[in-house]
This record gives structure tokens, sequence and C-alpha cells, in this order.
């Protein structure tokens, strides 16, 4: 075990896209930064997403949400082209709008009546969406199939390849002056006369603030610094295709062809616990909508599944909080880790740098909002 | 490349690759038919368009791709040929269509 005692300006706990963006954001405002990250065991929902960059939809019963989420959408051409230009990767960011499809008239009422609602919230940032019928889609998605009735399209939508964001984040990280700590599972972590000491299997680091970004694993490691993160684990499956030629101009909220011509298909929601395990049942149903919404997906060879665990609230929503009882202890968490990456990198970290979060623009995401009574 | 056992026997079959009529044995598979025919590729990838040709002959490689019968990333190494079979070489992504 080592003694050496590293000492950082920021220690991020986390090396997945959200600690990844945070550590890179921080280090181009000028900080120290380490990440600290478990290795390949951890449970990595940054490997297993399904790469969407997606605004439509997000937001009901927190209007914020819905404006933080297309200002981080309008953020990512200009942070993609800042990544390309540092790391020479490009995401595939494609920014082309897309599609929530419905396979008969009781779904495209519902998701017609869940979108007004959500538009007509008070302070809601309102943005373009249209309610689309059977033959504007077919126009523009051509090998839609004779069970889509219509759907909702949202011009602010699009996708990118994640394990490429992934891979370009964490060289864009290094090459600024983070330092990457694999192996650096954090046991414990303290606060005592302004700084964190960080325990873990290969030695102590420390660090004059913190910020959790690992995933589900902040709920264990909150309350060690003063911050409640009540996150869970909720798993999503995954379906995914031989390559083939470009056929699906548009993404659809669970089937999107990615830049190297797989297609991926989703999006299943299991409350199951920290078991990221495929099955069958999830799986066919996930390839039975999508075969129906596009027929021609029937022919297709499925090459790989794969299930991911998603970091959820329990509305939902992310938690951006910084502890009081432990001045400079921060939390970032998040289920959208691809949509609000540069949002951590752009608007996160430089607050983290300079501070602390600004209550006016991040006071509603912090956890104290679920302290409320329990209503009958 | 490859040659025939001289003491190989048995019915031949034709097929076409590419539209050009090719004589395989009937117990070939479409990869063997290829392979002794001196066709040295039978398709590009996906991603980088490099030419591959048959590797492990045995299901495992995926490097035999190629369209039979107008469909697109069959095994050649995996399926029998038969007469009049339609095979053509694959140039990057199959085609959803076929």
């Amino acid at each position: 075990m080592s003694t050496d005692r590293k000492s950082y300006d920021v220690a991020v706990i986390g090396g997945g896209l959200v600690g990844a963006s945070i550590a890179y954001g921080l280090a181009k405002s000028g900080q120290k930064v380490a990440v600290l990250d478990e290795g390949d065991i951890a449970l990595r929902a940054s490997r297993g997403n399904f790469a969407l960059v997606w605004v439509q939809s997000k937001g009901m019963g927190m209007p914020e949400y819905a404006g933080w989420t297309v200002r981080g959408a309008g953020l990512w051409p200009g942070f993609a082209a800042q990544l390309k230009e540092e790391t020479g990767l490009d995401v595939t960011l494609q920014q082309s709008g897309g599609f929530h499809l419905a396979l008969s008239e009781g779904e495209l009422e519902k998701r017609a009546a869940l979108l007004q609602r959500l538009h007509n919230q008070p302070h809601m940032l309102r943005y373009d969406y249209e309610i689309m019928d059977r033959s504007r889609i077919e126009a523009m998605l051509p090998e839609i199939g004779p069970e889509v009735v219509g759907g909702s399209y949202c011009p602010l939508d699009g996708h990118v390849n994640s394990l490429k964001v992934f891979r370009a984040l964490h060289m864009a990280m290094e090459r600024a002056g983070v330092r990457y700590l694999a192996q650096h599972g954090v046991d414990s972590l303290s606060y005592r006369a302004g700084e964190f000491s960080i325990i873990t299997p290969k030695g102590e680091v420390r660090a004059g603030k913190v910020v959790l970004a690992a995933g589900n694993g902040n709920a264990r490691l909150g309350p060690m610094v003063g911050l409640e993160v009540p996150v869970r684990p909720q798993r999503g499956q995954i379906v995914v295709t031989e390559r083939t030629q470009p056929f699906l101009r548009y993404p659809v909220v669970t089937v999107r062809q990615t830049d190297e011509g797989t297609v991926m298909l989703g999006d299943s929601v299991e409350e199951a616990g920290p078991d990221p395990t495929v099955g069958l049942p999830i799986l066919s149903s996930i390839a039975s909508r999508a075969v129906r919404m596009f027929p021609r997906l029937g022919s297709l060879n499925v090459v790989r599944t794969w299930a991911a665990l998603r970091v959820m609230t329990k509305d939902g929503f992310p938690i951006y909080d910084q502890s009081l009882s432990c001045p400079g202890a921060f939390v970032a968490t998040c289920h959208s880790g691809v949509t609000l990456a540069a949002s951590h990198a752009l608007l996160v970290a430089p607050a983290i740098a300079a501070g602390g979060l600004p209550q006016e623009e991040f006071g509603v995401f912090s956890s104290r909002r679920f302290h409320v009574p329990a209503s009958a | 490349m490859f040659r025939r056992l001289p003491e190989a026997k048995g019915d031949t079959v034709l097929i076409t690759v590419d539209g050009k009529p090719v004589t395989a044995r009937a117990q070939d598979t479409v990869a063997a038919a290829l392979l002794a025919a001196g066709i040295d590729h039978c398709r590009t990838t996906p991603v980088t368009g490099a030419p591959r040709a048959p590797y492990c002959l045995m299901g495992v490689c995926f490097d035999c791709l190629v369209v039979v019968d107008g469909r697109g990333n069959r095994q050649g190494c995996m399926v029998q040929v038969a007469d009049g079979m339609r095979v053509e070489t694959q140039q990057g992504k199959r085609d959803i269509a076929r």
C-alpha cells in the first residue's frame, strides 16, 4: 500500500461520463484534478447506455430540468468540435431531430397529451416539437411498418457514439492534466480542516474539494461527507444487430442506427436491484416492438445484447448538490450522462472550480427536494 | 492458391459468383467453393473496407460473409452449395433490404 499522500485541488470520484466530463471541465478551469476510478469491474452505465442526446418529454414535474436539458443539447455541437480538436476523435454527433413512434391510436393520444401537459407547466421553457401523422413520418422515415400510426418529433433530439465520447473525454481530460487513478475504488472519505482524505485500496488521496460522480455508488459515499444521494439502479436492456447500410435517417427513442451501421434497440425499464443480467422476455419484447416499427429489422442478425444500470432518483431528475457540513464536497448524478456531458464540462465544473453551485441555477436540483412529508 | 486433392471425387454443381459461372463439388460449402475457384477475397469490411477471405471455416470468425441468393451476411462456411445458387461477394455493410 502506498503511503504517498498525493494532494489535489479536486478529487473526482468516478471515471464514467459524468466524472470524466466534470474532471475535464475542472482541469480546463485551472484545477489540479485526480479522477479516482474503480477499474474494469465497475458497473459502468457509460459503457451500456443508448447514446441519445435527447430532449423531448423530459421535465414533467420539474420544468427546470427541461430547460437544463435543452441548454445541454445546445452546447453539444461546440463541445463535440472541441473534443475533436483536442483528441482527433469524431464522436459523430448527429442532431437531426428524433422521433417517438406510436403503434396504436391510443399510444399516439397518450403521447400527445403527455407533451401538451409538459409544455403547459408553469415556467416551462417551450421548445419546438410536433405530433405527426403517419404520412408525414413516412416521408422522413420511409422504412416504418404499417402499424406505425404517428409519433412525436422534436428537432432538438439527436444521438452520438457514446463509446467514442467516453474515450474522447478520457483522452481530453488526461491531456488537460487530469491524473487518472484506476483501481482506486473508494473505501471511505472524510473531511477535516478544509481537506478531504480519501481512502482507497491503493492508498490515500487528499484533495481540497471532492466531487462524487460514482453513479449508484454515490448513495454509499454521500453520507460520508454530509450529502444525501438517494439513487438506485434501474436496469435497461439493449439489443444490437449486425451492421447494415444506413437506412434510418433519424434516431427513434427505442431504435437508432449507429455511425458504424449497427442498429441498437432499447430501452426497457426494470426495477431489478444491482443485477445487470439480460433476460429473454424483455429482449424479445424490445425486438418485437422494434420490428413492428421497422419490419425490415426482422431480417437482421442480432450480434449482442446487454443490460446496464441507470442511476435513478425517486423523481427521475438529476442531483447536483454541495455539502453544508463538509464545504467543498459536491455530488453530480443523473441518468443522462450523454445528453448532459457538455453541461457537466462547461457549466457544472467551472462553478465547482469557482467555489460552489449557484443556488439560483442549481438549488432546484438539490436533494433537499426529497425532504417533503409524504402525502396520503 | 488452393488445389483440390487429386482423389477428391463426387458430383459437381454449377453456381454463380458475382454473375460468373463457377463449378463446385456438391459437398462444398460456399467458402470452400470460393477458395477452390481461386477467389481471394469474399467481402470488404463494413467500417474500413479492408478485404477479407474465409478464415476459420467452422462458423466462428464470420470473415467469410457473402450474399447468398440475395440475402446478405451469410456465413459462406456454414452454407452448402446447391445447383443454381447465386453467390455475391459483399462490399462493406449489408443492405437491410437484402
